[in-house]
């Protein structure tokens, strides 16, 4: 590798600041999708799932922010990886947006009525607006994971082709990921209802907690060793990480088993971050033993992003490696926007994540305490 | 598998309509929010000033139907936050590094901001004191103008772009300048009518329902009061969408001539002073217009502010196109040999090495000296691989692709600026009426207004079929086309995603009109004013805490 100049950090830069809004996405946006997911097994009547949904009201849609931001973002710093990998995971995009569209929907619309049977059917809603975009969240790793059947045709700009079916990207890797990360959100949801409400399901959220750290582990250690075995990509020869970010200059890639193992062999201190997922997927369980809702949440935050970082340090440099064409995958280094547009980018980030941060605990902290039944059908506006 | 040599006619036809589809429905949403937002802010600030509970009384009526409305705002915002990278992933290589910052900035400084706060809004009465609730609706409010800014820059870049250039070595456009993206005054101006516009409906909106109310004699005192502040909020905002949308104009004809020759059917260019068609139907096989009303010298007025200038007609439009195709090839012609250089010796791609290359330096100096009009060769591009032997037959059938579908926009664009004028004078009646308190005696008012909802939504839709449709061919105009934007799908998906985004959003759209009906109907919880009017004791914020909380 050469020397990297300005542009190559800022490259380096922004493939951790899309690390931090993974990780923003799937810890905020994961805890409401859990609460949706569990809604109907830990709220049994409609006085508890008002409080289920009431106790997350007030944030859903600013947390939901972190995803359309995650869109956002991948387009301004990572304009090819947006175009590529959105229009590649077409059919899995489709299913993603149109489930997560229910939420909204289902958060304003479900309490308007009285009616049971309305109530019901908004709930299998969220139930689904929950499950299936943190399935899909997974499962989208997954498939980057496996290398995706596209490649990148030059034609007086670049043109990106998908050349598998949309069968494969429901691969049995996929899928194990996708329930990773279904287990994730449920542990965090379940550790928000512990610590908001009261009674019986509080205690059933509790328990969920205890129920979600093993399944999560096992899921974890399963993906682990298929990663290690499974054809990996690597790169093989030299690259300059200032190139342009051009997609269609070859890059000396190897595809081969055991190849997403190769960051890990040249530097052993990554596996701090697999340990640490297990470390802290332990605590948070003994903390839900001992009902204690601070630690457990924030222990399922750090378990979160050390999987995360676990599955950047294995595919770093690579974003969206081609099975087809493995020359041409998409890397940090040709896949970026180009260096004036990082800049401008890290600028405004700067200044507004540090913002989004403080006025989001501001809000948590403005509505904190437990949420009662009776407070919510005193309140005119309530979910 | 080799790609087929381009994507398919049907695909970018489906692509065009999905998302005129999604895009036009998404927009329903929008404008009402963005003007419900600011009138609530109105409300809510006397509410606190005054202190009279009627004002929050009205608060906390139009902020539950608020409410109904921005929940498919978001909804089907999130689909379109994604939908430049499922079906447009070309256009996204192409411009995302420009087109994408004001995107994610909309995201960071406005998405967030308006989302996180609207949960403070609608449910954190209680736990707030009044002039932090207050400040609380004022964030949303600028938070979801901020949003329209934002992706307004971004559509702005699309009309009329600006700090952008081709980088040949990535084969894509590039962002050179962050403040002319930014000062686009295509985007300026698009930004201040498009956002009056969501006030004007969110005025006529009020208004409506109020009417429908005072017909009936409930709550006459909260619904004069509404009428009242709507109705002047919209006069000053109509008087704004106007002035705005003649800049508009203006800034068209100058940037963009296709556009503008077919919002007025411009066939043959027209001498100084232009006469300006009020109605006309315009062919766009035969080029001409079948009948034709014509007043005098207004359209160089209109679209030039002045009398001297002639109008170009697309005729010309399209000769001129023709040109420019085959000034264009080389530029695509020099664009393939750098790329087969690149991957041939990927040390080229270093501009150290290249400098000293003077095989490349001389295909270089080819792409710089044609790149202008490198966009016109892809229309080219869409008929043939081999550029450089296309007949001029050809080049003529390209070169038709430039103008735009005429009869639509010419339509679309009279119909919304007939309705800006209705809802001026509209208005204008409106407020004196409520200015002198005879709004309950005019029968036609009473009856009228509710009817008046549903026409703003249609001038929205029409300004933005003007907009989007008189772009065409083009997805940012004059440098990328729409047929080489879209994602290289199969029919199969377009068509199953077509048919899943119809059937979905046709029931959300049932049931949102279900519960806007009801809630509207329903009117104010009668427990907290009682039927007939409400309370107008309150006393003004100085006179008593601000600090305590809304617990009245
Ligand atoms: C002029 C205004 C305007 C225009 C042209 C658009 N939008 Fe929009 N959008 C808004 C004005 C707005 C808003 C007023 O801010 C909304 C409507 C309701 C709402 O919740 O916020 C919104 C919501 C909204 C959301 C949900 C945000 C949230 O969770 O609060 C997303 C992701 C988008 N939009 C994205 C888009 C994209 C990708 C567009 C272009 C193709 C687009 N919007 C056109
Ligand atoms: C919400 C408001 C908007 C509405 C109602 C709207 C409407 C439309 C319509 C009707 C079309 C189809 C034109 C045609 O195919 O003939 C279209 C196309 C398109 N618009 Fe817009 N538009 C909106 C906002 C935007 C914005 C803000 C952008 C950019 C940020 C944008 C980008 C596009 C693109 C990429 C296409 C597809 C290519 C094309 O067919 O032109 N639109 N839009
Ligand atoms: C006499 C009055 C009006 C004039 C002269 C006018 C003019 C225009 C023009 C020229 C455009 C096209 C801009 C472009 O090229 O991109 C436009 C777009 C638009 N108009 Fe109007 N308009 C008027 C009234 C209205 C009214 C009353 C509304 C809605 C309440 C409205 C809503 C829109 C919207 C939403 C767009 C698309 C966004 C944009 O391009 O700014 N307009 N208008």
């Amino acid at each position: 590798m050469e020397v990297l100049g300005t542009y190559a950090i800022l490259k380096i830069v922004w493939w951790l600041l899309l690390g931090v809004l993974f990780a923003g996405l799937a810890i905020m946006v994961g805890m409401d999708m859990g609460v949706g997911t569990i809604l109907r097994y830990v709220g049994r009547t409609d006085d508890e799932r008002r409080v289920a949904l009431n106790i997350i009201g007030p944030h859903w849609d600013g947390n939901q922010v972190w995803f359309i931001l995650g869109g956002g973002a991948i387009f301004a710093a990572w304009p090819t990886i947006y175009g590529s990998s959105f229009s590649g995971l077409y059919i899995v995009m489709l299913i993603l947006l149109w489930s997560m569209i229910v939420r909204p929907v289902g958060f304003e619309y479900r309490s308007k009525l009285p009616s049971a049977k309305w109530r019901n059917m908004w709930d299998w809603g969220l139930f689904v607006s929950g499950f299936v975009p943190m399935l899909v969240y997974g499962a989208a790793f997954g498939n980057v994971i496996d290398g995706f059947p596209f490649k990148v045709v030059p034609d007086g700009t670049v043109i990106s082709y998908y050349l598998g079916s949309f069968v494969f990207l429901f691969n049995p890797f996929a899928i194990l990921m996708g329930l990773l990360s279904v287990s994730l959100s449920v542990y965090m949801g379940a550790a928000m209802l512990m610590g908001r409400s009261e009674g019986a399901m509080k205690e059933r959220a509790r328990q969920l907690v205890t129920v979600a750290v093993p399944s999560a582990m096992a899921l974890f250690t399963i993906g682990g060793i298929w990663v290690a075995m499974m054809k990996g990509f690597a790169i093989n020869g030299p690259v300059d990480p200032n190139m342009p970010a051009n997609p269609t200059i070859p890059l000396p890639v190897a595809h081969e088993a055991g190849a997403w193992l190769s960051n890990f062999g040249h530097h052993p201190i990554l596996w701090i971050f697999p340990a640490l997922g297990y470390v802290a997927l332990a605590i948070g369980y003994l903390a839900a033993r001992s009902d204690r809702f601070q630690l457990t949440w924030w222990s399922g935050a750090v378990a979160w992003i050390a999987v995360l970082a676990t599955v950047a340090s294995a595919t770093f440099p690579f974003m969206f490696p081609s099975t087809i064409d493995p020359a041409h995958s998409l890397t940090v280094w040709n896949a970026s926007a180009s260096e004036r547009t990082l800049w401008w980018m890290l600028g405004w980030s700067l200044i507004f994540v540090p913002a989004i941060i403080s006025y989001t605990s501001w809000c948590f902290w403005v509505m904190r305490g437990k949420v009662t039944p009776e407070q919510v059908k005193a309140d005119d506006h309530a979910y | 598998m080799v790609p087929a040599d381009i994507v398919s006619p049907a695909v970018v036809e489906l692509s065009r309509w999905q998302f005129a589809m999604t895009a036009l429905y998404h927009f329903l949403f929008v404008p009402l929010t963005l003007g419900l937002s600011f009138i609530l802010v109105a409300m809510e600030t006397t509410y606190v000033v005054t202190g009279r509970q009627i004002y929050k009384d009205m608060v906390m009526f139009w902020s539950k139907l608020f409410a109904i409305n921005f929940a498919l705002g978001v909804a089907t915002g999130l689909t379109m936050e994604f939908e430049f990278g499922t079906n447009w992933s070309t256009y996204s290589y192409y411009v995302g590094d420009i087109f994408g910052a004001p995107l994610a900035i909309e995201g960071l400084m406005a998405f967030f901001m308006e989302s996180t706060f609207v949960g403070l809004m609608l449910l954190g009465w209680h736990r707030l004191t009044k002039v932090q609730h207050l400040v609380v609706t004022w964030l949303v409010a600028l938070g979801s103008n901020l949003s329209a800014l934002w992706i307004l820059i971004a559509n702005g870049f699309m009309q009329d772009p600006h700090g952008a250039a081709f980088n040949p070595f990535t084969q894509r456009m590039e962002l050179t300048s962050f403040m002319s993206l930014l000062m686009n005054p295509d985007a300026q101006a698009k930004f201040v009518h498009t956002t009056l516009a969501g006030y004007v409906t969110g005025a006529i909106f009020v208004i409506g329902i109020s009417a429908w109310h005072l017909a009936r004699k409930n709550h006459v005192e909260l619904f004069r009061r509404s009428v009242r502040m709507a109705a002047l909020f919209g006069v000053i905002s109509t008087v704004g969408v106007i002035t705005l949308g003649d800049a508009l104009g203006f800034i068209d004809a100058g940037k963009q001539p296709t556009k503008l020759a077919a919002m007025e059917g411009v066939w043959n260019t027209e001498k100084a002073p232009a006469a300006w068609s009020i109605i006309a139907f315009p062919d766009q096989a035969a080029q001409k217009n079948v009948f034709d009303i014509q007043i005098p010298g207004l359209l160089s007025l209109l679209a030039a502010h002045n009398f001297t200038s002639p109008i170009i007609g697309l005729k010309e439009l399209e000769q001129q196109a023709a040109v420019r195709i085959k000034n264009g090839i080389p530029a695509y012609d020099a664009l393939t040999q750098i790329q087969q250089m690149m991957q041939k010796d990927p040390a080229l791609a270093n501009p150290a090495v290249r400098a000293k290359d003077p095989a490349m330096q001389k295909v270089l100096a080819q792409f710089k000296a044609h790149e202008k009009d490198l966009g016109y060769a892809y229309l080219l591009r869409r008929y043939t691989s081999d550029l450089n032997t296309a007949s001029p037959a050809l080049i003529t059938k390209a070169s038709h692709d430039a103008i735009p579908l005429v009869w639509v926009i010419f339509w679309v664009f009279r119909i919304m600026v007939a309705l800006g004028f209705l809802f001026l004078f509209y208005l204008i009646w409106v407020s004196l009426l409520s200015l002198r308190g005879q709004e309950m005696k005019s029968e036609a008012f009473l009856k009228l207004s509710p009817w008046m909802i549903s026409l703003p939504f249609i001038a929205c839709e029409m300004g933005w079929l003007t907009a989007e449709m008189g772009r065409q061919p083009w997805t940012v105009y004059g440098h990328l086309p729409t047929w080489l934007s879209a994602s290289t799908h199969s029919v199969g998906y377009m068509v199953f995603s077509l048919i899943g985004f119809v059937s979905l959003y046709s029931l959300f759209i049932v049931i949102e009109w279900y519960l806007m009906f009801k809630f509207a109907r329903k009117g104010p919880d009668s427990h907290e004013t009682g039927t007939g009017g409400g309370s107008l004791a309150g006393e003004p914020a100085f006179a008593r805490p601000a600090q305590r909380l809304n617990r009245d």
